[in-house]
């Protein structure tokens, strides 16, 4: 349980801050209202249910289940359980053609067939996740903060297993703090129907023909396969004055193994007609490293507090990004008889497009070594547009609403559409909600 | 263009290394900072939350923590 003291609690608001810096969001949880006093805090649990739906494709729930710790001299523990739940249709990386089209489900049984005009949708998706995070957090001399944890996450066709380490150092009265960190995932990937054989043709027709079976497993080269990803985080944070704070991370995330998405396929269609001959599996390079920099402020006004975020990210599959997040917290006082507030959110994301990212082949063409032609990894932005609604309630229990809408637009990096193509939407927006409701006690 | 990028970027962070003698506040200079809404993760459950929908969403991820691993999320 929450306790509201008179006066702010310095001490856990520095580990708070040094949490956040160590770079994982489940550890940065320590109680800034306790009693420093007291030996040892009680429990501190946060809840919250998330739906997210996009127009005509896929919907999510998800909820996650937080529980921290803080126990004397400042050790704290950390316990997240989520749980989510998928459901709906994903692009499978076809284009839209002028005629009906048919494709074969990625577990090879049975076919779903696509409307004319209409961005090809494989509706079969259907996944359930439960993840696990612990993190421990303690002093480990003076101005020195260490921290692990563990994570799993299982999945259908999927397991993830990671570990993370951190180390954070304060000087100039905790005004500063340096941090390096880095984390380890270990992923299993285990497809319904297996890995697809890159640049296979996608299998079209009796999928209840005798010779089905063998003929789809021609297509296929395994039935699972693994990735893993090290990432190494280095950060500093500085306190400017009262009212500000900044913070400045850099990463670096070598991810190697299977990236190749077994569900895409790429449309092969006629260099004149624009009509499609062939669907073949996607396949994308097997390593990629990733760097980031990143670079937040909060500065606190008289009332309001506003918080903004910028990161550029850029990779060696030639993707690079800006992302600008920002939040602008607005308290409402005693208004409605209780302490609450109210929090516009704002982010905005654009990113190129992969260099192997294309939205189709043309036929007779010479094959490229890689080829994706998920719109994820081609030229978009994003924007998403929010409103938080917080309130105190019982005893010092926090609930919170909110309520977002996310827009997808992809956008031509400058691909020539021939015949049919130009009449086709080949790069189509989508438009997502996402609910959240949220209580701490 | 990146370099330049960085360069903006991590000028502050030089100068707070550099000349940090006006920079940061005297412990009992905190009240300010020591509100919950102050803190640099302020709601870590909405940003994890976040995070997995960008992550499975658009091809960055990462940079205020770690961005590796996770899900298959499609």
């Amino acid at each position: 349980m929450k306790h509201k003291t008179e006066k702010p609690n310095i001490k856990a608001a520095l580990t708070l801050a040094t949490a956040a810096l160590l770079g994982t969001s489940n550890i940065a949880q320590a109680d800034t209202t306790s009693n420093p006093n007291t030996e040892e805090s009680t429990w501190e649990f946060d809840s919250a249910f998330l739906f997210y739906s996009e127009v005509d494709r896929v919907s999510a729930a998800e909820a996650i289940f937080n529980a921290t710790k803080t126990f004397a001299d400042d050790e704290i523990l950390n316990l997240k359980l989520t749980i989510d739940a998928l459901t709906g249709a994903s692009a499978n990386g076809a284009v839209a053609q002028p005629n009906v089209q048919t494709f074969t489900r990625p577990s090879g049984k049975g076919q779903y067939t696509i409307a004319p005009g209409n961005t090809p949708l494989d509706d079969t998706f259907k996944d359930t996740r439960v993840q696990l995070n612990g993190q421990w957090t303690q002093p480990i001399a003076p101005n020195y903060t260490a921290s692990g944890g563990v994570h799993i996450s299982k999945e259908y066709d999927y397991l993830s297993l990671g570990i993370n380490g951190n180390l954070a150092f304060d000087f100039d009265r905790k005004n500063s703090t340096f941090s390096a960190g880095f984390s380890f995932f270990q992923d299993t990937f285990t497809p319904e129907g297996g890995i697809p054989k890159p640049f296979s043709s996608m299998l079209i027709g009796d999928s209840s023909a005798p010779s089905w079976g063998d003929d789809f497993a021609e297509t296929r080269i395994g039935s699972e396969d693994t990735k893993t990803t090290t990432d190494i985080l280095l950060g500093f944070t500085q306190v400017i004055n009262r009212r500000m704070i900044t913070q400045f991370n850099y990463s670096y995330s070598m991810v190697d193994g299977y990236l190749t998405d077994p569900f895409k396929v790429i449309s092969v269609v006629d260099g004149s007609s624009g009509f499609t001959q062939d669907y073949i599996y996607e396949s994308r390079p097997d390593s990629r490293v990733k760097q980031s920099i990143y670079a937040q402020s909060l500065y606190h006004f008289d009332s309001t507090v506003l918080d903004v975020s910028y990161r550029y990210m850029w990779d060696d599959w030639e993707i690079t990004s800006h992302t600008i997040d920002s939040r602008f917290r607005i308290p409402l006082g005693d208004t409605f008889g209780t302490e609450s507030y109210l929090q516009p959110h704002f982010r905005f994301y654009q990113q190129s497009a992969a260099v192997f990212y294309q939205p189709f082949l043309i036929d007779g063409a010479a094959l490229p070594s890689y080829v994706s032609a998920d719109y994820r990894i081609g030229e978009m932005s994003t924007i998403t547009v929010g409103l938080k609604y917080g309130l105190l309630v019982n005893n010092g229990h926090h609930l919170s609403f909110r309520l977002e809408y996310y827009r997808q637009t992809p956008t031509d990096a400058g691909f020539d559409a021939p015949g049919e193509l130009k009449d086709v939407e080949l790069y189509s927006t989508i438009d997502a909600i996402i609910a959240q409701v949220s209580y701490s006690f | 263009m990146t370099k330049n990028i960085k360069l903006v970027l991590f000028l502050p962070l030089v100068i707070g290394v550099t000349g940090c003698a006006n920079l940061g506040v005297e412990p009992w200079e905190r009240d300010l900072l020591a509100k919950d809404e102050m803190s640099l993760n302020a709601a870590p459950v909405d940003a994890a939350l976040d995070d997995h929908i960008y992550f499975s969403k658009e091809a960055s991820s990462g940079g205020k923590g770690f961005g590796g691993g996770g899900c298959g999320c499609n």
